[in-house]
């Protein structure tokens, strides 16, 4: 595996990111200043518990946030300067698709139930002005069909006709038609089998070679994870934890929240073992002072409890955000 | 002394699975099932299948939720269907369900000391105030809660896991003799999801309860069970010791299942590797094929597959229903009582 990861380019530049959702209790800070950078033709994994708030991320970059919610500060730029947090409506609309394009959760859902899979797509392309008859686009349907393991023919069937495994190929193909440069992933796989999982995650990862584009994949999954991604990033209580290569992650993590995660999982090698991650997960509304993991961490220090962490470098390509490795400000200097 | 529960050769059809324009047709969502729980020793039986296997629809027969097609659900030797008020009375006492939504389970409007004491009042479990207390608060302190932080509070104000360990704790109040949970760990985080497994079989340790755990998450069965039952469309694939059926499958469906699951090892070349496989149009598979069911997708389908293959006996307490093994003795009436009893020793 390539673990070139340092020497490329920068494809979106997040930093700063910050959705904030706002309730009669207060405030929530659904994504809490995230800093991340995505590079060209990686595929990236971000991980966290139901309310981690990387869902919300997802949503920001397609600026899909509703009210309550709102985008309440960050950039979020691409190579070419373009910063998605501060397009218009109309650019937003010309950039979805044609730069950064959704693969749903539930394809269940996303595909229109009345009209033909075909013709939703060449809808959606001319949507974008592409050029081309109808027949031209379709054959372009058709080509995309046969991409992601469908037959050509899928493109005449209305969505309750296909499979769930086949609804989520079609979604996939809706979502390359316009060769985006980030494909953003939701769980694609979560309402599918196993069997069917691993070889729609095939499907992706070909076609995020063939385009060579970037795949931000969203999920709670760790076995997929592991599986798929490159890099990966751990969220917690809408701040990112941790960053670095899936290999780092998985084998030597540094924040106490990802050790613990990573114990957590699974697997075929130990039976009637429970290890789980004490404690409960944390009120957006009522978050912890200081660090919002100390309340669970079992490394908690007096000074986690005041100071907040930032998300600092700790090996090569590795960063995480935990007091473990800042020196106390007041410590004598040695 | 009777089995407490007993499934014998149970099927269950659905009329109509046809669309509005469409004909009419019969959905066989189990077909000739057969598993028998015993009173006097606890054990622990995941049924495991994808969806559409037909889990959960074993699970409400064995509930008494709906009736059998065929066959017959037996408690304590009585037909469910059958059974006289009292019956029915010490059934739903003794056979306790924990179902996979721990948000819907829960009347919002009413705090969740609602469903710990309505057990203990409908049920006459405790004499006194007093007593109904003490018993909420060890049922609560048995599934790792702390009662000060649950009762009183409305299911809104309460995560997942509390919700999904209040349930457990509303269940081991009845003192039951068999649990069965269905996907109870499939809607709460993966953090929590080990506390949750870790009550469970703490309750099966300790208070000597069976459990029939409902899945398709085979890791967590491989954690929690002593046998497996793998479900494919219906019919028994694949039974056995769960260390046998997980470490060494031999039915082509186990193996494949097993196969697809991501593991959590990133060296793996599970997105690489090209799967033996035929492409099936799943639009095409005659869901009520009279033959083996995952003939169309397997690469072993042989002539022989037309007919429906019994339980084979593949190794020491496993048997799966494949016609690679029938060189090897079938199982009289397909019953899984001895396949599992062969582990223990």
């Amino acid at each position: 595996m390539s673990d070139s990861g340092q020497k490329k380019e920068v494809l979106l530049d997040i930093s700063g990111l910050e959705v904030h959702f706002e309730t009669r209790r207060g405030i929530a800070r659904a994504v809490n200043k995230v800093d991340l950078k995505l590079y060209k033709g990686e595929r990236f994994g971000l991980v966290g518990e139901s309310g981690s708030g990387k869902t919300t991320m997802i949503l920001a970059l397609l600026r899909m946030i509703k009210t309550p919610g709102f985008i309440a500060g960050g950039k979020a730029v691409f190579d070419d300067g373009t910063d998605l947090l501060q397009l218009d409506t109309e650019q937003v609309r010309q950039t979805r698709l044609k730069r950064v394009a959704m693969v749903p959760q539930g394809a269940m859902n996303s595909l229109n139930p009345v009209m033909r899979i075909g013709d939703q797509m060449v809808l959606t392309m001319r949507e974008h002005d592409e050029p081309g008859d109808k027949d031209e686009l379709m054959q372009r349907v058709e080509s995309l069909m046969e991409k992601v393991g469908l037959k050509p023919e899928a493109a005449s069937y209305y969505p309750h006709e296909l499979s769930g495994g086949m609804k989520q190929r079609a979604c996939i193909a809706q979502a390359i038609c316009l060769n985006p440069q980030l494909i953003l992933a939701d769980e694609p796989t979560s309402a599918l089998d196993v069997v069917v999982q691993r070889q729609i995650m095939q499907t992706l990862r070909q076609l995020q070679l063939d385009l060579d584009a970037t795949v931000l994949l969203v999920g709670h999954d760790m076995g997929l994870m592991a599986q798929f991604a490159e890099r990966v990033g751990i969220m917690y209580g809408g701040k990112l934890v941790e960053v670095g290569t899936v290999s780092d992650i998985f084998r030597n993590p540094q924040h106490p929240y990802t050790q613990l995660l990573i114990s957590s999982i699974p697997s075929f090698e130990k039976r009637g073992d429970f290890k789980g991650i004490p404690g409960v997960g944390l009120s957006l509304l009522d978050p912890p002072s200081g660090c919002l993991f100390h309340p669970r961490c079992p490394k908690a220090m007096e000074r986690c409890a005041h100071n907040e962490p930032t998300l600092r470098q700790v090996a090569a390509g590795q960063m995480a955000s935990c007091l473990l490795y800042e020196e106390e400000h007041n410590a004598p200097a040695s | 002394m009777p089995p407490l529960l007993e499934a014998r050769h149970i099927r269950k059809v659905f009329a109509g699975g046809g669309g509005l324009f469409s004909e009419n047709t019969e959905t066989v969502a189990v077909d000739d099932f057969t598993l028998t729980i015993d009173a006097d020793k606890p054990s622990f039986t995941t049924i495991a299948g994808e969806s559409g296997s037909g889990k959960t629809t074993v699970a409400r027969m064995l509930l008494g939720v709906i009736s059998p097609s065929d066959g017959e659900v037996l408690y304590n030797g009585q037909n469910v269907s059958g059974l006289d008020k009292g019956q029915m009375r010490s059934f739903r006492q003794d056979v306790q369900a924990i179902f996979q939504d721990p948000f819907e389970v829960y009347n919002p409007f009413y705090k969740v000391d609602h469903i710990l004491t309505t057990p203990i009042r409908k049920f006459a479990l405790a004499a006194s105030q007093k007593e109904a207390d003490e018993q909420i608060d060890v049922a609560l302190r048995t599934v790792g809660l702390r009662p000060e932080e649950t009762l009183g509070r409305y299911p809104h104000q309460l995560s997942g896991g509390q919700r999904q360990r209040i349930t457990i704790a509303r269940a081991l109040l009845l003192k039951p003799k068999l649990i069965i949970a269905d996907e109870p760990v499939s809607m709460v985080d993966a953090s929590l999801r080990a506390t949750i497994l870790a009550s469970l079989h703490k309750l099966y340790r300790d208070f000597d309860i069976s459990f029939i755990y409902i899945t398709h998450d085979l890791t967590t069965a491989y954690q929690v069970s002593e046998n497996i039952v793998v479900l494919y469309h219906g019919t028994v694939a694949e039974a056995g010791d769960v260390e046998q059926v997980i470490k060494n499958p031999q039915h082509p469906y186990t193996r494949e299942l097993i196969h697809s699951i991501p593991v959590p090892d990133p060296g793996s070349a599970w997105i690489e590797e090209q799967v033996e496989e035929k492409q099936v149009d799943e639009t095409e598979v005659d869901e009520n094929l009279a033959g083996c069911r995952y003939a169309p997708r397997c690469i072993h389908a042989m002539d022989k597959c037309e007919k429906k293959p019994p339980l084979y006996r593949s190794g020491v307490g496993c048997a799966a229903s494949c016609f690679l093994y029938d060189d090897q003795e079938s199982l009289a009436g397909g019953d899984l009582t001895k396949i599992f009893s062969e582990s223990d020793v």
